[in-house]
Parts: C-alpha cells; sequence; structure tokens
C-alpha cells in the first residue's frame, strides 16, 4: 500500500521513513520552543517552530534526522527551526551516526523572521560543510509540496546525496519569484510542465544533482536512503575540483539553452522518450540505458 | 559605498587587479604586512551560475598556488540572478559548490574574510560572505533579505506594516548595526577601514586554525541580546533526550 | 490573533500518557496538543486562532467534544489558523484517540 509522501506531514514522513518506534525527539512540541518573532506580526506559532528533529535507526543504523513541515510558513527556516538544524548538526558531530537525514520542504529563509532567518541558513551552511569536512554523511530527502528552494536549496546542495522524486522541486529562486520579477517570458510559473522540467526531480537527477530518484512513496524513500548509507564522505581539494570541472563543463556545454530537453537529448536521451509521462522506475532504468548514468 | 572609492580606502597604497569587470574584480592586495588574495562583486552584481563558478575558480586558484594566503571578499550584490535558464542549470548547485570551495579553503588555513561594502542580498551573500571565518561590513552597507514590496507580496503582510517593523525591529532592519547585534557581523567599519582590515586580519591570523574555524555566531548573537533564543535553543538540542 | 479559553465538563481521562500532537498549523488546519496535568476533573482549552470572532461557534465545537470523549484532567492547547468546525472536531478526535492508543 503506497503511502503519499508528498500527501503525508512532516511528522507521518519522518516516522514512516525510520525503524518503527525507534524516533526519540529533541526539544519535543510540548516544550512549546516556538518562534518568538510571530506575535509581532499577528501570526500563529508552530509547537515545534515547523521542524521535527531527532534521533533513529534506519535499517538498524543510528541515524540523525529532521523533517521540516511545508505547510508552516511554507517550512520556511526561521530563528528556531535554524537553530534545531543547527543543534542536530553539532549533536551529530559528537555522537557519530550513519548520516544525518533532512527531509526539506521548504522556501527557504522564513520572511517574517528575514534577517534572523538569513543568519540561520548561513549558520546550517557553515555547520553542514565543516561536519561534512570531518566525515559525517548527509543525505538530503525532497518530494513535498513546497519544493527546496532558496536557502534550503542551498543547504540541499550541501549534502552528500539527495533523493528526490519526481513530485520534488529543486532551485534557488521560485518560478513565480522570476515571473513576478523578470515577467511570465523568463519563466511562466503556472505551466507546471515547464517548472518540474526545470526544477523537478527527473531534470535534476538527468543533471546529476540528485543521486536517485523514486516514487512518490515514503517506503520508496526510506529504500533510497538506506541505499545511501554508505556513500562515500568528505569533503577534499580532489571532489570539489572535480565538482568544479563538471559544473564548468555544464556552463559550457548548456549555457545557452533555456529548457531541459535539448540538454536531456544532448546526454543522450532520446528525443522520442516522453519523460514526463515515465513512471519512476522506467525513467531511471531508460537513464541508465541512454545516459550511462548508473542507477 | 562605491567599488573605486571602497578599493582606495582599503588599499590606499593600490592593488594588483587580475580582472576588474563592473561586476566583478579579483586581484591580491596587501593588507598589513600580508599579501591577501582579493574576490569582489560590484554595481550591485546580479550572482548567476557563471559568477558563481568564476568566484570559486578564484577560491581555488589560491588554495592550489598560494597556501596559506587569506582570501577577502568584497560585496555589493543584490542577491541571485533571477532567470530560467541559471535556475534550469542549478545555480543553487553552483553556489554551494562556492561554499565548499570556502570550507576547503578554510580547512586547508587559508584566513577568511568578508567585508560588505554596498548592499548584500540573500542567495549572493550566502555562499560567499557568510561563509567568512569573520564578516565585517562598512557602516552604510545593508544587509537583506530581500526588498521590503516583495516581502508584503509573499508574506501577505500589508507593505506599511514591514516598512514600520523595519524601523524599529531588528530582524526585519536591513541596517548593518542590526547584522552585529544579532552576531553575524565581527565589527562595523565607519573610517580608517584599511586600518581595521589589516587589525582583523591579524587577529584571525593569531587563532589557531581550529579555533578560527568555529562559527561563533550564535554566541555572539545571544551575548549582544539581538538573538536571544537561537544559541540556547542549539544548546538543547545537544543534550536533549 | 484572538485566545480563547475554556474549562469543560468531561468524564475524566484514566489513561496517562505522552503528550500527543495532531494536526498543523496551516491555512485551513489546526495543531492540537494533549497532555495530563490540567484541571482535576475538567478538561482545560487553550485555543490561539487567527479566525477572529468565533467565541461562541468554539463553544459549541468544545462542548460537544467534551461530552464524547473522556478529557476530563486533560490540558489542550490549539493553534488554529482559520480550521472550520468539522476539522477542528476532527483533530480533537483524532488526538483524543491517539491519547487513548499511546505510550505512558
Amino acid at each position: 500500500m503506497r503511502k503519499s509522501f508528498f500527501e503525508a506531514s512532516a511528522r507521518e514522513r519522518l516516522l514512516g521513513l525510520v525503524d518503527a518506534g525507534s524516533f526519540r525527539e529533541f526539544i519535543p512540541p510540548e516544550a512549546r520552543v516556538s518562534s518568538p518573532h510571530m506575535a509581532m506580526l499577528d501570526q500563529p506559532v508552530a509547537f515545534d517552530d515547523g521542524l521535527i528533529a531527532g534521533a533513529a535507526t534506519l535499517d538498524g543504523r543510528a541515524v540523525l534526522i529532521a523533517a521540516q513541515e511545508g505547510a508552516f510558513l511554507g517550512g520556511a527556516i526561521g530563528e528556531v527551526h535554524g537553530a534545531k538544524l543547527v543543534g542536530l548538526i553539532e549533536r551529530a558531530r559528537v555522537e557519530r551516526p550513519a548520516a544525518v537525514l533532512f527531509l526539506f520542504d521548504s522556501g527557504g529563509v522564513r520572511l517574517h523572521e528575514a534577517n534572523a532567518g538569513l543568519i540561520a541558513v548561513s549558520e546550517i551552511i557553515r555547520a553542514v560543510l565543516a561536519a561534512r569536512a570531518g566525515g559525517l554523511r548527509f543525505i538530503g530527502l525532497i518530494g513535498g509540496a513546497g519544493g527546496c528552494f532558496g536557502g534550503a536549496g542551498l543547504i540541499a546542495r550541501c549534502c552528500d546525496a539527495l533523493v528526490m522524486s519526481e513530485e520534488g522541486r529543486l532551485a534557488m529562486s521560485g518560478p513565480e519569484v522570476i515571473e513576478t520579477v523578470r515577467g511570465v517570458e523568463e519563466f511562466d510559473s503556472r505551466d507546471r510542465a515547464l517548472v518540474w522540467r526545470v526544477t523537478g526531480g527527473k531534470h535534476r537527477y538527468l543533471l546529476g544533482e540528485a543521486d536517485a530518484l523514486v516514487v512518490d512513496d515514503v517506503a520508496a524513500f526510506r529504500a533510497a536512503a538506506v541505499g545511501l548509507l554508505d556513500t562515500p564522505v568528505g569533503l577534499s581539494l580532489e571532489s570539489v575540483e572535480r565538482e568544479h570541472a563538471l559544473l564548468a563543463e555544464r556552463w559550457h556545454r548548456f549555457g545557452a539553452s533555456d529548457d531541459a530537453p535539448e540538454i536531456w537529448r544532448a546526454l543522450g536521451v532520446p528525443a522520442d522518450e516522453d519523460v514526463a509521462m515515465m513512471g519512476a522506475e522506467e525513467f531511471v532504468a531508460m537513464a541508465a540505458r541512454c545516459t550511462g548514468r548508473s542507477a | 559605498m562605491k567599488r573605486d572609492e571602497m578599493l582606495n580606502a582599503l588599499f590606499p597604497a593600490g592593488w594588483e587587479p587580475a580582472a576588474l569587470e563592473q561586476d566583478y574584480f579579483e586581484g591580491r592586495a596587501a593588507v598589513g604586512a600580508s599579501t591577501v588574495t582579493v574576490i569582489g562583486t560590484g554595481a550591485r552584481a546580479e550572482v548567476g551560475a557563471d559568477l558563481a563558478l568564476r568566484m570559486a575558480a578564484a577560491v581555488l586558484e589560491t588554495v592550489r598556488k598560494r597556501p596559506g594566503e587569506p582570501i577577502l571578499f568584497l560585496l555589493d550584490t543584490q542577491g541571485q540572478r533571477l532567470r530560467r535558464r541559471d535556475e534550469l542549470l542549478g545555480l543553487n548547485g553552483y553556489m554551494a559548490h562556492l561554499a565548499k570551495c570556502v570550507e576547503i579553503a578554510r580547512g586547508g588555513g587559508h584566513v577568511i574574510l568578508s567585508v560588505v561594502y554596498g548592499e548584500a542580498v540573500s542567495g549572493g551573500y550566502l555562499t560567499t560572505g557568510m561563509m567568512a571565518d569573520a564578516c565585517y561590513a562598512f557602516g552604510d552597507a545593508e544587509i537583506k533579505v530581500m526588498n521590503l514590496p516583495a516581502m508584503a507580496r509573499i508574506t501577505k503582510i500589508p507593505l506599511e506594516r514591514l516598512e514600520s517593523l523595519a524601523e524599529r525591529s531588528p530582524v526585519f532592519s536591513p541596517g548593518v548595526a542590526n547584522y552585529h547585534r544579532m552576531g553575524h557581523l565581527s565589527e562595523v567599519w565607519t573610517e580608517d577601514h584599511a586600518g581595521h582590515l589589516a587589525a582583523a586580519l591579524d587577529e584571525l591570523r593569531s587563532m589557531d586554525a581550529a579555533s578560527r574555524g568555529i562559527d561563533r555566531r550564535l554566541e555572539a548573537g545571544a551575548a549582544r541580546g539581538g538573538r536571544k533564543l537561537a544559541a540556547a535553543v542549539v544548546e538543547r538540542m545537544r543534550s536533549d533526550g | 490573533m484572538e485566545r480563547l479559553q475554556y474549562e469543560l465538563d468531561s468524564r475524566v481521562a484514566t489513561a496517562v500518557r505522552k503528550p500527543v500532537l495532531v494536526g498543523v498549523t496551516a491555512s485551513g488546519n489546526c495543531e492540537v496538543l494533549v497532555e495530563a496535568g490540567g484541571l482535576p476533573a475538567r478538561c482545560a482549552v487553550d485555543v490561539h486562532t487567527s479566525a477572529l470572532g468565533f467565541g461562541e461557534i468554539w463553544q459549541a465545537v468544545l462542548r460537544d467534544f467534551g461530552e464524547r470523549h473522556a478529557a476530563g484532567g486533560l490540558k489542550v492547547e490549539i493553534h488554529d489558523v482559520g480550521a472550520t468546525p468539522a476539522v477542528v472536531s476532527l483533530r480533537l478526535d483524532q488526538a483524543l484517540e491517539a491519547w487513548e492508543e499511546g505510550d505512558a
């Protein structure tokens, strides 16, 4: 019985992902550590500030895990939400779990907390990279309605590996923001097919930004996360130089493109493959066959 | 302050540009008794994939060719470039890559400083200046997440309310004094910029690499009263359960 | 925001449980936290709502909740963002069911 990752709340996703009964929450909702900034804006708070974090096991292995509630203020990162993530990472540096798992569902910096949110995001980025330099493994999972944008998209691309569903979106600026500032020709945010071609899981997978592409199912996300528990760790000059070469080549090859299909064709996907309509497993198999990308 | 005035203020004896374009400049400069790598944006630069890549290349070149040389980011940026093409190619990945390059430099013993001299907005600042060991700003600079009208549109909070809050709330005001109070900036410089820069570099160089690499902005925010809750939450996360 | 507080007549809850949270603070929704340690025999409810002027409706929904469930001795706190009475009732039911099924 499939359980939609997209439809589930952050708590449901987290509990469905980890081994049954293994989750221990840190700063639980009854602690009422909520945003101190919402009252000034006459806005409601969430008991957990929209970020659930704690320890669990995944396939019997110790993990620390955090899930963003995309329905609360767009999953955006404010002072408390951000500090919970930084604290979790600092704890990871002491406890050395097999991985730190982030279930992203966020528009980035919480505008309602502006400066506090921006500083928090930068502290998370620094904490992730310092921890990775020390050999800790970060796995991001993206498949919620809010996508993974802004500061959250930066944190995601600082992780060791990413799992995305087709429904997941990963980018810097949201299409609506680009359309508002640059006009509808630059990015028609209501053209859903375009939005998914440019920011969606399948495109990110073909580009190599996502390591796994799964169906919209909590169990599928779990399996993919388990499969990534032994990915190589560490942040070395060599690995960063490799990424640099890859990104430079991508810019030179595709810097004149403005839509995905020409990039996919150049990567080896035949023009008549209906990428949008394929199911996740069929798509991953096609990508392996046509682009040489290992599944 | 504008770029050329800023460069004169920081490097009164001049500097060696390797590139000097409207929105990007790089080179080397004398700061006190040291030589530093300079990587900068100007004219409210839009940071797209190509500019992120260029800055990353400059960081990596210093790591490869000039062991131990400090790296100084000088920033005036309107934030990330807003173009479909950059999103298509994965702009967030290019920016995250730049952050990784800075982390590699830090781990390799390079001191990293950043100075905001104009404006620093969101994505143009997050993976550049905000990644430094210590962040500084000129007194008349601004750091912000987004302009207020756009924030009003997205949050549905009336613009007048946000404007009023921006005048009195540390959370909304773009003034650099706030970012100091919230713990992000180490110092704000209103005069003797070159002297302050030299002193900042000396102070950072005097620390051992491990200590210098610790992000102390949470503690500073709590100590200065601008961010009272964050440090306590981090502490509780470390020990809870 | 409006804050509304109620004390409800209700059969006493006999189970001792860890706190239970259901729902989400999101438009059209609400989150409900149920804990022990309220008044000894009544149910104490604390509502924070962004929908103003619905005190009588909250009263009716909560009275009905108090009658349907054994919630005496429990504290209930709600963050509401304009959920309909049906959604509020649903969340309250879900919370109490989770409470009864839950762990000590």
